[in-house]
This record gives C-alpha cells, sequence and structure tokens, in this order.
C-alpha cells in the first residue's frame, strides 16, 4: 500500500533574511580546528590536581573511614571527608526555578560518611600537586564498610518490609491522572489490549567527561569553569558551601555534549570544597569510567497500557500504571516520572483516562535527565501498544493512529489544550513515504517496516515561572553584541541567538558576536535542558534586538524627517523602503545615537507563560508550555538464523515551526534518531546488584559511523510554535520516535513482539522460538 | 620511573622532553599545551585523541610518548588555524558535522588520513575509516557529507570552493 503525504493545511511565513537560511554556525570552524576551549583544556598557574574516592559497593555503612596516610603522602595538599563537610548537601533539584517537588531530607550528601547507598557514591576528595599524587593518594585510603542489604530493583523497593534506601520508604515520587469515567470508557470498549513494556538503564555517553577548574578570587568569590548544562548552579554550589549566591560564579565551556547528564551538578561543589580549603586553584576531570560511575542516567521503566477501544479503532478508555527506578537519590526523578506521566497515552484524545506513576528508590545508579526526560520511555509503551491495538483489531496502524490522533483545540491526557499546529498524520505520513518502496523479502532477511508517532514538550514546566535574559547592543562600528547565559551544549543554541539578532538588526551573521554561559556577566538565562533555549533565550534576544532597533529607527527617522515605519534596517545599513539611494551604514547611525545619547543596548527578560500546576488528586492542569510534533518510519531486515537486525532505511519527519538554522535542524533530527536508534537496538547500561557491568565504551556500546543509515530528516514549519518567528523545539523531540518504530517494525517482521529495549538478537531468536512454541511453525 | 630525553616534533615544532616511560603520547601533547587532542576514554575506544603520527592515524592514548622519539605527531591545530584552516577543516564547518565538536579534531583527522590515502573514496570506504571516532551528537550523516565534500575540493585543487 502506498501512503500518499497528507496536504498541509494553508499557511504563510514571513520571509526573512537571516533566520531559516542554511549559514555556517558561528562556533563550527573554531572547533574544527582545535581552538575551542572544554573545560579540561582549562589550567592555571599553581594548579592542583583533584581525584575523587568513591564508594566500590552499592549498600553499606562506612565503619572506618582513614585518610591519614593519604594526608600523609608527600604532594597531597588537601584531603577531605564527609566529617570535614558535614553541612553539606547536594540539593537534586533544579536551581533558580520555583516550584519544589523533592521530599524534605532526600538531599544528597556531597560526600557520604555514614551511608553508602550506590556504587561510586563520593567519600572522599584529595588535591595534590600533581595528578599522579592524587592517584597514589586515592590507595592509600583505607576504608572499613559494612555490607547492609540494597534493594535493586524498584518493584522490590515498594515492598512492605524493602531494606530502606531513605526516608520512611522507597517512594521517591507519585503522579495520578484521572480524567474522565474510566468504568465508563471502558464498557463502551469492544476489546481491551492489555500490554506491558520495558527499558533499561541508558547512559547519555557524550565524548567529553565531566571536567572543572575552581580557584577563590580577590574578592572571595569561588569561581568555577566547568562543563554544565546550567550556570544557574552557583545557588546550588553556594547553598552546599553556606556561601551567599553572590559570592560564587559559574563560568561554562563550550560543553562537549550533554544530553541531559551535565544539568545536574558534577565537579562543581568538590571544587569549590577543595579550592576555599587549599586556597589555590583546582582541577577535576573525570575519567570515562567514573563519568559511567558518578552520573545519571536515563530511568529504567515499566509500562503497563490497557486500552479499550471499539472494533473500529476508537480509543475509549486507558488505564496506565508506571514504574520507574530512581536510583539512590532522587536528582530529577520526580520531573522525568511527571512528563513520562504526563506523556503516558500519547498524541490521542483518551477521554476516560487513568495513569498511576510512581518511581521508586534503589541502591542503583541514579537517574535522571536524559534527551526527551521520560518521553522516550512513554513513546516506547504508547506506539508499541498502538501497533498491538492496530493487529488486535486487523486495521493498518497507520488507520488506528488517524482516527485517534490529537487535533489542535483538543486536550491532553492532563486536560491541556493543544494550541499550536499538530500536525501528526501530516508528519507520519511523510516519513512512511519517504521510505519508498519495500524491500523484498530474502532467503535470510525478513524485512519489516514500522513508524511511530509521538508529541513531546519544549519549554519547562510551566508552573516553575521560567524566565530568560538577554541582552543585545550595537557597537559604534555597526557591529552586534549579544550577551546571553545560555551554555552551549553543541546543539548550537548560541548561533541561532546571532542569527535572531542578526535578522531584527539587519546585519549579517558575521557581522555579530555572543557571549555567553557566565553568572557573573552574561544575564541568567536559565538552563540548556527542556528543549528551551531557542524557545526562552531566542524570544529574550528577539525583545532586546527589537528595542535596540526601535532606538535605530528612531535616530535615522529623525535624521531623514520621515516616519520610523518606512525605514528598514538591511544588510548592515538604514534604508529608506522604496529609496534604495537613502541610506545610512549602521556605524554611522550608532555614532549618531551615542551623540544624541539614544540607548543602543537592551536588557530584555522573557517570561514563559506561568500557571499555578496541576491538580494532585486528578493530575488535570497545563504542564508546559507547547509541544512538538512528529513521526520516524523505518525499515529493516532480521535473519531468522542469528537475529541479526540490519537497519535499511530511516525517515524522520518533524513540525519545527520554524527552522531557523536549518542545517543545524537537520544535525538535532539526524544526530537525535541515532540516539534513539542505538536506545531501541543497542544500548543498555547493564547493572547487577548494582554495580555496572559495562563501565567502559568498550562494554557500553554506542553507534558508529558503520552501523545504521542516515535517518532522511523532513523538517516541516508550520510557524505555530511561541518560539522566536513561530520556532517551536526539536533537540528532545528528535530522539523520541526512533526506538518505537523500529519495535513496531521488527514486529512486522518477525510477525511477533519484542516488548523491552534493547531488541538484541537474542531477543529475537527468543521471541522466534515464542512464536514456534505458539504456533507450531517453523523458523 | 626512568626517565631519558626524547625529541618530539608536534606540528612543526621541536620539543625536547624528559618523560616517564609510562607517559602516553596523550597526556604529554595536552601537557604541552596541544589541548585540542581530547581525552575522551584513553583506552582507544573513542578517536577523540586521534593525532597523525609520521602521517599514519593513532589513538594517542595507546602510543607511549617514548615511541613517538624522534617522529612527527600532527593534530587539528597543525592542519589549520581560525585564520587560515585546512579545507577539510572548512568542509566540516560548512557541512554541518560540528555539533559539540569534541570529536572534531579526531574527525578531522582521520578524514586527512582517509584522504591522502584514497582522494575520492567512496561511502563505504568514508563509513570505515571514521568507524573508530565515535560522535553522540550528529548522527555521523553530516560529517560523512563534509569528508565528501572536502575531497571534493581537494581534488578541484583550490581547497576553498566546490568546482
Amino acid at each position: 500500500m502506498t501512503i500518499e503525504p497528507k496536504p498541509l493545511p494553508e499557511y504563510h511565513l514571513p520571509p526573512l533574511r537571516q533566520v531559516g537560511r542554511p549559514l555556517r554556525r558561528i562556533d563550527a570552524l573554531g572547533k574544527a580546528v582545535g581552538a575551542t576551549v572544554y573545560a579540561a583544556d582549562v589550567s592555571m598557574t599553581d594548579m592542583l590536581h583533584a581525584k575523587v574516592f568513591r564508594s566500590p559497593v552499592p549498600s553499606a555503612r562506612i565503619v572506618r573511614l582513614d585518610v591519614s596516610k593519604a594526608r600523609a603522602l608527600p604532594g597531597v595538599t588537601c584531603v577531605l571527608t564527609g566529617h570535614d563537610v558535614p553541612e553539606a548537601k547536594l540539593a537534586t533539584d533544579m536551581p533558580g526555578q520555583t516550584g519544589r517537588e523533592q521530599r524534605t531530607g532526600s538531599d544528597a550528601p556531597v560526600l557520604a560518611a555514614d551511608i553508602v547507598r550506590f556504587c561510586g557514591e563520593p567519600i572522599a576528595l584529595i588535591a595534590a600537586e600533581t595528578l599522579e599524587i592524587a592517584e597514589r593518594a586515592l590507595e592509600r585510603i583505607e576504608l572499613d564498610l559494612d555490607p547492609l542489604p540494597g534493594v535493586f530493583d524498584p518493584h522490590a523497593a515498594l515492598a512492605p518490609n524493602a531494606p530502606r534506601v531513605y526516608g520512611e520508604d522507597n517512594v521517591v515520587a507519585r503522579w495520578t491522572i484521572r480524567k474522565g469515567d474510566l468504568a465508563f470508557g471502558m464498557s463502551r470498549a469492544d476489546l481491551v489490549v492489555e500490554r506491558t513494556y520495558r527499558v533499561p538503564f541508558v547512559e547519555h555517553a557524550y565524548l567529553e567527561p565531566e571536567a572543572g577548574t575552581a580557584w577563590v578570587d580577590d574578592q572571595g568569590v569561588v569561581n568555577i569553569r566547568v562543563a554544565t548544562q546550567v550556570v544557574e548552579h552557583f545557588r546550588t554550589v553556594a547553598r552546599a558551601l553556606g556561601l551567599p549566591e553572590n559570592r560564587v560564579r559559574v563560568r561554562g565551556t563550550m560543553v562537549g555534549g550533554g544530553f541531559g547528564s551535565k544539568e545536574d551538578v558534577t565537579v562543581e561543589i568538590f571544587l569549590a570544597l577543595l579550592a576555599r580549603a587549599t586556597h589555590r586553584p583546582v582541577k577535576l576531570v573525570y575519567t570515562r569510567e567514573e563519568s559511567f560511575l558518578a552520573t545519571a542516567k536515563r530511568h529504567p521503566f515499566t509500562i503497563t497500557h490497557r486500552t479499550g477501544v471499539t472494533a473500529d479503532g476508537r480509543i475509549t478508555a486507558a488505564r496506565i500504571e508506571m514504574l520507574a527506578d530512581a536510583g539512590a537519590y532522587p536528582y530529577l526523578t520526580p520531573y522525568v516520572l511527571l512528563y513520562a506521566t504526563g506523556m503516558a497515552a500519547g498524541p490521542y484524545r483518551v477521554d476516560h483516562l487513568h495513569v498511576d506513576s510512581v518511581a521508586a528508590a534503589t541502591n542503583q545508579p541514579f537517574t535522571s535527565a536524559f534527551r526527551g526526560f521520560g518521553g522516550p520511555q512513554a513513546a516506547f509503551a504508547y506506539e508499541s501498544q498502538m501497533d498491538e491495538i492496530a493487529k488486535a483489531l486487523g486495521i493498518d496502524p497507520l488507520t488506528v493512529r488517524r482516527i485517534n490522533y490529537l487535533r489542535t483545540g483538543d486536550t491532553t491526557g492532563t486536560g491541556q489544550e493543544i494550541r499550536s499546529a499538530a500536525w501528526l498524520e501530516e508528519t507520519a505520513t511523510r516519513a512512511i513515504a519517504a521510505l519508498g518502496g519495500r524491500t523484498p523479502d530474502g532467503p535470510r532477511q525478513r524485512i519489516g517496516r514500522g513508524f511511530a508517532s509521538y508529541f513531546q514538550s519544549y519549554g519547562r514546566i510551566t508552573w516553575f515561572h521560567d524566565t530568560s535574559r538577554a541582552w543585545v547592543g550595537v557597537e559604534q562600528d555597526g557591529s552586534v553584541v549579544i550577551r546571553c547565559g545560555v551554555p552551549d551544549i553543541g546543539a548550537g543554541q548560541s548561533n541561532s541567538l546571532c542569527q535572531i539578532a542578526a535578522e531584527v538588526l539587519g546585519v549579517p551573521l558575521d557581522r555579530t558576536t555572543i557571549y555567553t554561559t557566565d553568572s557573573a556577566v552574561t544575564p541568567l538565562a536559565g538552563t540548556s535542558t527542556a528543549t528551551r533555549q531557542l524557545y526562552m533565550s531566542g524570544n529574550a534576544v528577539l525583545q532586546a534586538a527589537q528595542v535596540v532597533r526601535q532606538s535605530l529607527l528612531m535616530e535615522a527617522a529623525a535624521a531623514w524627517g520621515v516616519e520610523p515605519g518606512r525605514i528598514d534596517l538591511f544588510d548592515g545599513f538604514a534604508v529608506v523602503s522604496g529609496e534604495p539611494t537613502r541610506r545610512i551604514p549602521l556605524a554611522e547611525l550608532a555614532r549618531r545615537c551615542a551623540a544624541t545619547g539614544r540607548a543602543l543596548s537592551h536588557l530584555a527578560q522573557f517570561n514563559a507563560p506561568f500557571t499555578d500546576g496541576i491538580d494532585p488528586e486528578t493530575g488535570q492542569g497545563d504542564i508546559w508550555p507547547d509541544f512538538t510534533f512528529g513521526a520516524q518510519a523505518v525499515e529493516l531486515a532480521v535473519d531468522p538464523e542469528t537475529g541479526e537486525i540490519d537497519l535499511l532505511k530511516s525517515a524522520a519527519c518533524h513540525d519545527v515551526g520554524r527552522a531557523i538554522n536549518p542545517v543545524a535542524v537537520r544535525g538535532q533530527v539526524v544526530g537525535g534518531s541515532h540516539q534513539g536508534l542505538g536506545y531501541a537496538l543497542m544500548e543498555e547500561y547493564a547493572v547487577a546488584h548494582g554495580v555496572a557491568r559495562t563501565p567502559t565504551l568498550a562494554e557500553y556500546l554506542i553507534p558508529t559511523s558503520c552501523d545504521y543509515p542516515d535517518t532522511a530528516a523532513i523538517v516541516l514549519e508550520s510557524g505555530t510554535g511561541i518560539g522566536p518567528f513561530g520556532a517551536k523545539g526539536i533537540g528532545e523531540p528528535a530522539l523520541t520516535p526512533a526506538a518505537p518504530a523500529v519495535a513496531n517494525a521488527v514486529a512486522d517482521a518477525l510477525g511477533v513482539r519484542i516488548h523491552d529495549l534493547p531488541i538484541t538478537p537474542e531477543k529475537v531468536l527468543a521471541a522466534l522460538d515464542r512464536r514456534r512454541t505458539e504456533t507450531g511453525a517453523e523458523r | 620511573m626512568s626517565e631519558r630525553p626524547i625529541r618530539l616534533c608536534v606540528n612543526g615544532r621541536m620539543h625536547e622532553l624528559r618523560l616517564a616511560a609510562n607517559a602516553t603520547l596523550l597526556l604529554v601533547l595536552r601537557e604541552l599545551g596541544y589541548t585540542d587532542v581530547k581525552n575522551g576514554c584513553e583506552k582507544g575506544d573513542c578517536g577523540a585523541c586521534a593525532v597523525l603520527l609520521d602521517g599514519v592515524l593513532v589513538n594517542s592514548c595507546l602510543v607511549l610518548a617514548q615511541q613517538a622519539d624522534g617522529r612527527s605527531v600532527v593534530t587539528a591545530r597543525g592542519l589549520g588555524t581560525i585564520d587560515d584552516p585546512h579545507p577539510i577543516q572548512t568542509a566540516f564547518a560548512d557541512a554541518g558535522a560540528v555539533q559539540c565538536g569534541y570529536c572534531t579534531p579526531g574527525m578531522v583527522l582521520a578524514t586527512k588520513a582517509l584522504l591522502d590515502a584514497r582522494p575520492d573514496p567512496t561511502d563505504g570506504e568514508i563509513r570505515e575509516a571514521l568507524s573508530g571516532n565515535l560522535c553522540r551528537c550528529t548522527g555521523y550523516g553530516q560529517i560523512i557529507e563534509a569528508v565528501r565534500l572536502a575531497a571534493e575540493r581537494l581534488r578541484a585543487g583550490d581547497g576553498k570552493e566546490a568546482p
């Protein structure tokens, strides 16, 4: 059957000059010639080198910790333990945002003094003259542990007699949705489909391990240069050290990949403690193994869907249960669970919906943000479920979705109205059509095709009262400066802001310069997380640039004696519309503004829509500012003898609202897809009783250049987003549909579904065995 | 640890060093200030620390500095600068092959090694040549296009513009 792309509604995007062009990113060449400074590249005179002593076991009482031999080693300057910093707690929450869901008392100690709760938990810090001495000192720390019974499974953690990780029980967070009348909805169903889906721990595996350098300056301010997605962790550091917030400065660097894991505090507090204790600069760089051991993972989830449907494919009701492994400390688990809960039913109208979600503490690696933030786990379940429903009803998967897709004006599971374009069928049909003709089955290859739709929020939870600030100014030669505290984690965050300012001020991109990611001198822009920077800081830059533009127009209008509305800024000149000979270079206009005292810079603050939060009993209310919609389709070949899966074709279609830089958007789509394909087919951070079994990149495999074909990126621009120029967000959404699309294609190829990721050859062979047993069929 | 003097030529500049026998080329280069050589794993799994050693692509974390005695090392900075980039570096920037950039110096050098040997590589040869260099951001698509673009420009001779 050929799928024709659904025609797009009539729409019009205003023509733009800088925005929307595939310009070379401002950061690209510096990185290609090796000129870009990353956190581990920062060095200072008289600098010390730090190491972290960590727990070798996942659950134990510290009986004896003796650091005297380490302290005595020549060249060791400082050893700190939990007893030296008893008040230091790591508030595992979002700094600078209002709203707090974490349970009192659940903050992690910066250094464990009594109990260790996960393998790799920090116990002591060492600063020494050289890295080699610091490493030798690690070996001289003596630690006696009394093993405690641990809990290594979130289901077991909720049992009444389970060992307590901390607090009164192991419940880290719960969310509930009660929409409509579930019993009524189920009573209208002709069929109820119940399935359970599982996803594993996943490691971010960015190429840059965590790193930073800290020192105390002449004002007593603790300065930290660090690879981070969140410069506002200066507040977290201040709280941990008992310092005023204005005595900690976090200055980021270009980040060598974040994907959510550099959203948490990593090395910052350790560095601040050591710099304060030694009065010398201190550098700490994690090894790859430490990066794996010491930082967050994507949450494993078990998700059960019970969906009532009519014979013609309409969903009448759904009951969804979610259980997530929070690991040893909460970090961002309550919010990740909220995202998964709010998106649990997928981009479908479900009038009668119950969702019950719980995250449990265990003695496993802690879990926190990872690109998609609960969305990919939810999507793997809801899109697998949609295909299972289609199969049970004997209807094709696109038809079942088409009947149930959310449309603009519909409400999500939490009763939030969709206000922007919801191009679900438009994106799904284009992704499927892009696969072209179906590859025929061969003697050792069974071909399967699948697709998945999704919706994914962009922007922070609306009751966190999210804000961003940006400063835009024009220098006297007409060049443009932007100051915005945005951390650039590689997705082109800073470049997009430059393109926006260039657009508004009528200059080429190379006439802009941006200063970013410094809590002291760049206006706070919030976190580079939640697919929020283009939306939030893009709007802040837009507002600031528009004010500056207005100044320039007023000045030119005064010079010419014409209405400001007749003046345009174009290619470095102010021009009178329709009279191309009347033009003034921006430099001259800037000097005139200086002479007349007209302000040529502006600091703008953009506020996201604020809401009061959802009803705790029913889960009803707005959670997010808006959503991105899209789909991915894949074709693959399964070898029934070996279970190996060969991905043949992949295509993804997303409505990004407006592509500020199409090359960067494509990079997000293709790169996000690749991470999602790894999630589908190979990635699992294996943990046995709290101990990692995949501690390096030799065991934890991520896709190489040879594993998968490129995903064809089809970018639609509805212009209906609430970002600048109608942009939505694409950073996180790009990953979300890949894994369920693959799972659906594997089910199509085999005639039997694999319900848990990753879909390995072993699972394929087991599924084929299962089918043989069930049907008596030959392989 | 015994230290013996070695001579290391990096990007055309001679360094005379006394080094511990177990010092890796990666750590020595970074210590010398060649921080464009990135440390991603120190186990040869990721390729971020790749350099050209007498023109051959190696993971500098797997080479002892002593083994490089008397030999020539080229890093990404040795190929070009922001004002005078190598055509491969320009192609990476133009093709959208650079996201976080941490893998990029290694990728650029892997590309140099490939194109020195195979000026007109097939897509399969490009993928194979880059298979030791991990990238977590791009999904490799635009990197492969960058290699193709660089090859075209280099074959065209001017190295600046596509023919």
